[in-house]
């Protein structure tokens, strides 16, 4: 064993597993999919005292649709919300998201709760649940609450979670769309390597009418800053334009205009700002030509 | 000429095994790791070592206190540098390559000072690894700093900080060859004095780690006062030598098993501060140790690669014929002198000119100590680094003379009626034709077609551009005749051992010194021997590795195992022939000159249908009941090869890159090589040698670097961010060969371990600069991160200006003290 020793518990109900947290304090884990804290133990940067093991509560592994929303069960893998018909239908952004997060045997294992919970400003999913003014359901021994994913990542690896509780279910409401537009995603990210970790990235939503005015648009940034962003005076830039690539461009550089990246030895501030820019382009030009062309 | 001879079944025998597209008999149990890698050895009553390891660069160890970690569960013992300091002697370095090089030596465990981040400090043995692991944190240790040597070009000023107090300079030595002064060519000084045009670049090859499958692992047993050193190394017998110099431990009474090894590339090249401090270890407990090391523990403190600064002069003529050549190297040592941490860079001074015919030739080099883990050798080893400059600098010739650079290769190569051609740096290259694989590479890559669509991109400003860059090689391999090596001051020979043994049931046990570690070596040596005895290619069985097994050998390194071990092989199978044909004549009772031996059958000219196998031959002596007086009963032989000179494989590489000007993002469109490795054994094995090679060569060129930041830490210390590219980042090879066979060995084989990773560095790079260059880009810094890139379009320079610190492995929330690097650009 690499990692420090812990002590394991593995419950297989959410009751069970939110009063083994309660008890456990502050050092204890929760275990999903494992993609990030499985490294952070075997490097022993973390040193939890107990880890509970979500894999056994199959309660959360569902999928369904319920008065226009889908509720994703927490304990959901990476590649089963990609390949669902539903997503697809209703959320194409989320499954190509997916399909940028590193390669099939971690997409097998990840799980939605798991990559929500960590909170990473570089990981896919964060920023299209926040594009798609997504929820969590958080459970204690105290309770249930809903938050919303903009009030739920607070800093990179931070969100506003209390310590006992348990993010169970990912809701992500049907995307309210006027009659007579169509809409175009799309979600860009730049790596060095296939399935790397990203240096930065841009996604967009637009819904254009039937003269090809855009009536909608959400914009997203990847590894912008501290926590997933989207950027509202990009949005704005866009919104009634017909997309031409200077008014893209514009939009780019206002949603790029403020950001902070962090920078590390695969680039500085500076360089990742520019890739951010130009991923956000792209991404909005990728979903303008993909509404254009009626494809979602 | 074709792929190679004609393997089909001649009149009187099966099928030729040489040539013969052959899966590899030992994949099937490598590739499921059901075998006997060295971590899955268990010996009775085994104990586990892990050691504590320096988190600073260069320090005095002020405060050790174990005793904490000696009361942790399952520990056995707990280890400083005090308890060894008299007994582990140093790592032996090989190659003094000048008479008053400074080696300030190098123990395997730190005795007061630390001088590398990863050095061993403390060593707990416990019952489990686990045990071992936890115990290490309970030690208690302050370390002094003292000022961390980073920078070769700072650390070789005068009054510039010490790495080591005893020497007096970071210099370790000042290695010259000159052409004019050798008698091999004429003066340098004159040729650029009298120079039309000069070109003169730095370039920087960074520093790289081998990065093995099989991480290092050692287990020690102990039978009485003998020691057996199980390792997943490289070299088991120049181990098993340098371990019983080392510690003490009389030759006799020390056996190294090297079992299968999953992959070194001049990794495990090395006799390793870890199995000499196991072997220590396993004396003083008298038990078997056991130390496998995590990928952590190996990215900081295996050996690296490469790192080295080139200041290269090229002089020619307006017409571009080349007139002179002068390479200046800084090599970066690292903090010790490992195996053949200082030869390195020579196994590279000879091999600058290239295929060109400089008439002229200077080569220095400075080794220069840094307080980082040691270099050493690392697949090319010198030659490319050699390679890079020469194509790199012909490349910038080019442009300086307006001349398309293949023109100015072609003006300048040797051509193919003069081979056999002694180069200026005094090497023979013994065949080739360097035209005829430019012109089979340029067709496979559709050359002209991507020229053209190279045109039409810069015409109408395609934010994605394309290039096309051009490496024309040689390498010298096959290490390597003993006697060169004597007079390079090698502390060894090049030669290799053979033996064969003819089993009663007609089998065949076939040992090599030629120690593999995935090359395929049993699967070409049964090829090799099938062919000389006449017998099934199921019916050899290759041995290796082991010392008690395979007394003599010099293993494998140098893309040596073929040319200079298979021909070791021919010999002793020869020699099993011509003891057989004295039984044979017996037997059959007939004259020696009578016989001829055909398809594995001994048979009396004129009537081919009687005759004698070797195989019951084999038998017929083991009964020993009926053979000729005055000879032993036996047909088993073994033979020693030494070559007489190196080979020179050669080869013409070409690819084509995009480059997003946008991103800085580039992506290679097509990778071309015609490469001309001699005869061809197994052209499965060839291939995948090149796939492989030129995966690594490319990963330099693009991914790969090693990158300590201002205190000496190694910030890639995890595979996040030491990138090592997958099938899914690298393009589909499209590779040919000529055949021109090597005329210094039997088999005709030049090598083929090295060739990928040598030539493709240089053609990535130039390709991407013939990309950008009328955007006024002149050189991209290695590897050519999209960042680098992008800097070096959008901002000018090479790209590589900015000190990368810091390290994201799990989200950037690491890169410096406060946590977030400041936005201040």
């Amino acid at each position: 064993m690499k990692p420090p020793a812990f002590e394991y518990e593995a419950p297989s109900t959410v009751e069970d597993a939110a009063r083994l947290l309660a008890d456990g304090g502050d050092d204890a884990k929760l275990l999903a999919g494992g993609q990030s804290l499985i490294p952070l133990l075997n490097l022993r940067f973390a040193a939890p005292s107990l880890l509970i093991d979500l894999n056994g509560v199959l309660e959360l592994a569902h999928i369904n649709e319920a008065a226009g929303e889908l509720r994703i069960g927490a304990l959901v893998r990476h590649s089963a919300v990609a390949g669902h018909a539903l997503v697809a239908e209703r959320h194409p952004l989320l499954a190509e998201a997916l399909g940028y997060v590193a390669h099939p045997q971690i997409r097998n294992r990840g799980t939605i709760g798991g990559t929500t919970a960590h909170s990473d400003p570089a990981a896919e999913v964060p920023v299209v649940l926040l594009m798609s003014d997504a929820r969590v359901i958080a459970h204690s021994t105290r309770g249930q609450r809903e938050i919303a994913v903009d009030d739920l990542f607070v800093s990179i690896f931070t969100t506003s979670l209390e310590p006992d509780e348990i993010i169970t279910e990912v809701i992500i409401p049907d995307r309210h769309v006027e009659p007579g537009t169509i809409t175009g995603s799309s979600f860009q990210e730049f790596a060095r390597r296939h399935g790397d970790y990203a240096i930065g990235g841009g996604a967009a939503i637009v819904e254009l009418d039937a003269e090809g005015i855009c009536r909608n648009a959400r914009v997203g940034l990847l590894g912008a800053g501290m926590r997933p962003e989207e950027s509202k005076a990009a949005a704005a830039v866009l919104e009634n334009s017909t997309l031409a690539e200077d008014t893209v461009r514009e939009a780019a550089r206002v949603a790029t205009a403020e950001i902070n990246p962090l920078g590390n030895v695969h680039g500085d501030v500076q360089y990742r700002r520019e890739v951010i820019r130009e991923m956000t382009f792209r991404a909005v030009m990728t979903a303008a030509n993909k509404a254009k062309a009626g494809t979602a | 000429m074709t792929l190679t001879e004609d393997p089909t079944t001649t009149a009187d025998g099966p099928a030729k095994e040489v040539g013969n597209a052959r899966l590899r008999k030992e994949d099937a149990r490598l590739i499921t790791g059901k075998t006997t890698w060295t971590d899955n050895m268990v010996l009775p009553g085994m104990l586990h070592m892990a050691f504590l390891r320096s988190p600073v660069a260069h320090a005095t160890i002020s405060h050790l206190d174990v005793s904490a970690a000696k009361d942790r569960p399952n520990v056995v013992a707990v280890y400083t540098g005090q308890d060894f300091k008299d007994e582990q002697g140093t790592i032996p370095c090989a190659w003094p390559v000048t008479p008053d090089m400074v080696n300030p030596g190098h123990p395997s465990i730190a005795v007061d000072t630390v001088n590398h981040v990863g050095e061993a400090v403390a060593i707990v043995v416990a019952r489990t690894r686990t045990a071992a692991v936890d115990a290490v944190e309970a030690i208690d240790v302050d370390y002094e700093n003292l000022p961390v040597v980073l920078d070769m070009e700072e650390a070789v000023k005068d009054g510039a900080d010490l790495v080591h107090a005893s020497t007096s300079s970071n210099t370790s030595y000042h290695f010259v060859f000159d052409a004019g002064e050798a008698g091999t060519g004429s003066d340098t000084d004159a040729a650029f004095r009298d120079a039309e045009v000069t070109v003169s670049r730095r370039f920087v090859q960074q520093r790289l780690i081998p990065a093995f499958m099989e991480p290092r692992s050692a287990v020690v047993g102990v039978q009485g006062d003998n020691y057996t050193l199980w390792s997943a190394t490289q070299i088991p017998h120049i181990l098993r030598v340098m371990g019983a110099l080392t510690t003490g431990i009389p030759e006799h009474k020390l056996r190294v098993v090297a079992p299968d090894v999953g992959g070194g590339f001049g990794g495990k090249l090395q006799v390793c501060p870890e199995e000499i401090l196991a072997l220590l270890v396993a004396r003083r407990l008298g038990k078997p140790v056991k130390w496998t090391e995590t990928r952590s523990e190996s990215l900081m403190t295996a050996h690296h690669g490469r790192d080295q600064i080139q200041y290269i002069d090229v002089a020619a003529k307006k017409d571009g014929t080349v007139t002179g050549l002068r390479v200046r190297l800084l090599a970066d040592m690292g903090a010790y002198l490992r195996l053949i941490t200082p030869g390195v860079p020579a196994l590279g001074a000879f091999m600058f000119p290239g295929i060109y015919k400089f008439p002229a030739y200077r080569f220095e080099c400075d080794g220069v100590f840094t307080n980082k883990v040691p270099t050493d050798a690392y697949r090319g080893a010198g030659r490319p680094e050699a390679t890079f400059a020469i194509e790199r600098i012909m490349d910038e010739l080019a442009v300086e003379l307006d001349m398309d650079p293949m023109e100015l290769r072609r003006k300048n190569w040797i051509s193919a009626e003069e081979f056999p051609f002694t180069t200026v740096a005094g090497l023979e290259y013994d065949s080739g034709d360097y035209e005829q694989a430019t012109q089979a590479a340029l067709e496979l890559l559709g050359y002209d077609e991507l020229r053209a669509e190279q045109k039409r991109r810069r015409e109408s400003g395609d934010p994605v551009q394309l290039g096309i860059g051009i490496s024309t090689f040689t390498e010298m391999c096959g290490l390597a005749p003993s006697r060169v090596l004597g007079s390079l001051s090698f502390g060894a020979g090049g030669w290799e051992q053979a033996s064969i043994r003819m089993l009663p049931t007609g089998k065949v046990e076939v040992v090599t010194g030629s120690t593999p570690h995935g090359q395929g070596h049993e699967t070409a040596w049964s090829q090799i021997v099938a062919d000389e005895l006449g017998v099934p290619f199921e019916d050899v069985e290759v041995l290796h590795g082991d010392t008690a097994i395979s007394s003599r050998g010099l293993d494998t390194y140098g893309s040596r195992s073929l040319v200079v071990g298979g021909t070791a092989v021919v010999k002793a199978a020869e020699k099993v022939v011509a003891k057989a044909r004295k039984i044979a004549a017996h037997l059959l009772e007939a004259s020696e000159d009578d016989l001829e031996f055909s398809g594995g059958k001994f048979s009396v000219k004129g009537t081919p249908g009687a005759g004698l196998g070797i195989q019951e031959i084999a038998l017929a002596i083991f009964a020993a009941h009926d053979y000729p007086e005055g000879i032993e009963p036996s047909i088993d032989a073994e033979a020693a090869f030494d070559p007489v000179n190196f080979s020179f494989p050669h080869g013409t590489h070409l690819c084509a890159m995009e480059v997003d000007t946008e991103t800085g993002f580039v992506t290679i469109r097509k990778y071309a090589s015609v490469d001309d490795i001699g005869t061809i054994v197994n052209p499965i094995i060839v291939e995948g040698q090149m796939h492989g090679g030129l995966a690594q060569g490319i990963a330099q060129a693009l991914y790969e670097e090693a990158i300590y930041d201002a205190d000496g830490n190694l910030t890639t210390g995890t595979f996040v961010d030491y990138l090592l590219p997958s099938a899914a980042d690298l393009p589909t090879f499209h590779t040919g060969n000529t055949v021109h066979a090597a005329t210094s060995n039997p088999l005709g084989a030049k090598g083929v371990g090295e060739a990928g990773c040598i030539a493709s560095t240089p053609a990535v790079v130039n390709a991407a600069l013939d990309a950008v260059r009328h955007l006024g880009v002149t050189d991209i810094r290695m590897p050519l991160t999209p960042e680098r890139v992008w800097r070096a379009i959008h901002q000018g320079g090479d790209g590589g200006d900015r000190a990368a610190e810091g390290s994201n492995a799990y989200g950037g929330a690491r890169t410096t003290e406060s946590g977030i690097e400041e936005a201040a650009q």
